[in-house]
């Protein structure tokens, strides 16, 4: 049960290195996907007695981050003619070494907090804390829009991961509203892209420097 | 029951206002909803509910001592909301009437939640419900704008959301049952695993210390507050921080009853103390008087932070200051507005001699500088005066000296800013355009009454609203 859940973590861990590694948005879009449904079966292998509402759960988490977000992307990706991250500001070979110095940081982070017996030998804290390490890279590192939106979904993933520690003791209402505050979230995003689509010709955050002192 | 009364008539208000037919007719909804809540938040805060300790929601202390402040101000703003939107006609007000209500609902919603993850649903609801307020206007400078708030905002509620989970498991180690609510978690206390506290309350305090705007996560601030519309910028500065301050001053009594409440409190001394200064330093330099707004804003949440950070005296100024930092700037960002839409630039370059073209506006913004730089005998004066003595009782000599020495500043880069806008000859261009801006009651009166709510508060501070303060100082540091 752990190994086959550890080997989806570390699954999850090596697409992040995929996305900071990534020039191409399509192939980034893909990583951060697949990285989502990696996520959503998680919640299957991890409850014993398969329950109703957390296939719910599961089902919702694949199809939003695997199938809706995704396409959500590719058409604005379409609607502005980009396909590729040019001039990033961090460089793809520096994010990676930060990417995966910022694993090993991870695995020797969470050696530092104690964890419960049955969570003992998972990976999920360290898989947690590599995640969210490799959206802020991505998040400050890429100019594009639309990689920044990677960014943040695959720190998001990241914070999923150390939620399924709690899986057994939060409310599912929580966790449905989390689940839905973070999907609204998306979507106010995607709109927001568009409209800066619209009103730049562009999706280069670099050409967003109006506002400065 | 009244308590959740609060959230669902504003939210079946922004219903009405979605399927509303007219548009000129539309933003009465705002006063007619503004009222109904603030009327009901009264009687609440006369006549509190029983809490159950278990209970996930509900009308305690806490939102009885904060809660009437930001329902007071949402109705001005909605009075002011009328005038604007009936100048600003020529643009559908539909998605901002509807939202404006449910932001509303949801501030409710987060100065009510007792649950660590409900507040977490309402504190990201009410981030993504602003959105659409700030980029009203429809300019490439309000797209940007929201796109740093959507960014910066989004990691910093997403970290929060990560310190929540570290909470909860903190309990899950400790033996604890996965109770989320503040009691329980309280109750809970030294039992709490340590190392998980402890990192628990460095996400949350970044987290909501984004939402707040405290320094260095303060940069979405004044590029949101610049670019929306000026009862949007009054309503996100006194009532969407106050709300991210709460859950600050909730998961500090956690941390406290944990036994790292000195270690939380230092925290929040040195945060608080580096945003007034990084505040008075961005207003020495400012050119545009909407992000001065801004930046004297992050300097009132560096106090508040402040505040927190000094013992149960501190934290009750801390409480004054929430009611007398959202009238006032309340005031500010009001008057501010007027003036902007008359000169028809926020910039310096652009703007002076407004005095001759919006005397009225002009009046109230240079009182409302004084009112917010704590000029006796407005509010922010008696609030600070507070914070003052609580760090001076505290042994806090150098806080305190960086406290007044940030205040001198910030005193000086306002004044500058604002007499810069008022006083010389006004410009030909702002004298064309200040020819299509009247200053109607309707956009005069709703300042007047902030600033008038700001005086009395200072002159008068009512016994029932003091008690209510100590009420949720005892709430959030209760007797060993």
């Amino acid at each position: 049960m752990n190994a086959s859940l550890n080997l989806l973590i570390g699954l999850a861990m090596g697409l992040n290195l995929l996305a900071l590694g990534s020039s191409r948005l399509p192939s980034l879009i893909r990583a951060m996907s697949l990285q989502g449904v990696v996520l959503g079966v998680m919640p299957l292998l991890l409850e014993q007695g398969a329950d109703w509402r957390v296939g719910l759960v599961a089902l919702a988490t694949v199809v939003g981050k695997g199938v809706v977000i995704p396409s959500l992307l590719r058409r604005a990706m379409r609607a502005a003619h980009i396909d590729r991250e040019m001039e990033p500001f961090i460089g793809f070979v520096p994010s990676l070494l930060l990417g995966a110095a910022g694993t090993i940081a991870a695995v020797a982070l969470a050696r530092a907090l104690p964890l419960l017996p049955e969570h003992q030998g998972l990976l999920l804290v360290p898989g947690s804390i590599a995640s969210v390490l490799t959206g802020f890279i991505l998040l400050i590192g890429r100019a594009k829009a639309i990689s920044q939106v990677c960014g943040y979904l695959i720190l998001e993933n990241g914070i999923y991961l150390f939620g399924l520690l709690l899986i057994h003791s939060t409310p599912l209402l929580v966790e449905s509203g989390i689940l839905l505050d973070l999907t609204v979230g998306v979507f106010v995003i995607g709109i927001i892209v568009d409209r800066i689509q619209r009103a730049f010709d562009s999706l280069d955050t670099r050409k967003l420097t109006v506002l400065r002192e | 029951m009244r308590a959740l009364l609060l959230v669902i008539i504003p939210l079946v208000g922004a219903a009405l206002a979605a399927f509303w037919p007219g548009n000129r007719t539309r933003p009465w909804l705002l006063p007619a909803v503004g009222l109904v809540h603030a009327g009901l938040t009264f009687w609440l805060f006369l006549d509190p509910p029983r809490v159950g300790p278990a209970d996930w929601f509900g009308f305690d202390p806490l939102a009885r001592a904060v809660l009437p402040a930001v329902s007071l101000l949402f109705l001005v703003c909605a009075a002011y909301g009328v005038s604007y939107l009936q100048v600003r006609s020529e643009r559908p007000n539909r998605v901002f009437v509807a939202l404006l209500l449910t932001v509303l609902s949801l501030l409710s919603a987060g100065h009510q939640a007792r649950h660590l993850g409900l507040l977490w649903i309402a504190t990201e609801a009410v981030t993504l419900a602003a959105v659409p307020l700030l980029h009203f206007n429809g300019t490439p400078r309000a797209f940007e704008a929201t796109w740093k708030y959507l960014l910066v905002g989004g990691t910093g509620i997403a970290l929060s959301l990560l310190g929540s989970f570290c909470l909860g498991y903190s309990s899950l180690h400790g033996g604890g049952g996965g109770d989320l609510t503040f009691v329980a978690l309280m109750s809970q206390g030294a039992g709490l695993s340590r190392p998980w506290v402890l990192t628990a309350w460095v996400l949350l305090l970044v987290g909501y210390g984004t939402k707040m705007g405290l320094a260095p996560m303060h940069t979405w601030k004044p590029d949101a507050y610049g670019e929306a519309p000026g009862l949007v910028g009054a309503i996100l500065a006194g009532g969407v921080t106050t709300v991210a301050f709460t859950a600050i001053l909730r998961v500090r009594a956690v941390i406290g009853a944990a036994g790292a409440g000195a270690i939380a409190d230092r925290s929040l001394l040195v945060i608080g103390l580096f945003s007034m200064a990084v505040a008075a330093l961005f207003l020495l330099g400012t050119r545009d008087f909407k992000r001065m707004l801004a930046y004297s804003s992050v300097e009132h949440m560096g106090i508040l932070s402040i505040g927190a950070a000094l013992g149960g005296a501190g934290m009750w100024a801390a409480l004054f200051h929430v009611w007398t930092n959202s009238l006032t700037k309340g005031a500010l960002f009001l008057s501010a507005a007027n003036i902007r839409r008359a000169a028809g630039s926020p910039s310096l370059d652009a703007v002076r001699g407004m005095s001759v073209l919006t005397p009225r506006s002009s009046a109230l913004f240079v009182t409302g500088l004084f009112a917010v730089t704590a000029c006796p005998p407005f509010g922010p004066f008696f609030s600070e005066l507070k914070v003052l003595r609580a760090a001076l009782a505290a042994g806090h000599g150098v806080a305190t000296a960086i406290f007044l020495g940030c205040l001198l500043l910030a005193f000086f880069g306002l004044t500058r800013v604002v007499f810069a806008v008022v006083d010389g000859r006004p410009r030909r261009a702002a004298r064309v355009n200040s020819q299509r801006f009247v200053e109607t009651l309707g956009v005069i009166a709703p300042p007047l009454v902030l600033l008038g709510l700001s005086l009395a508060l200072g002159v008068f501070t009512p016994p029932l609203l003091q008690d209510a303060w100590s009420a949720a100082v005892a709430q959030l540091r209760p007797a060993p």
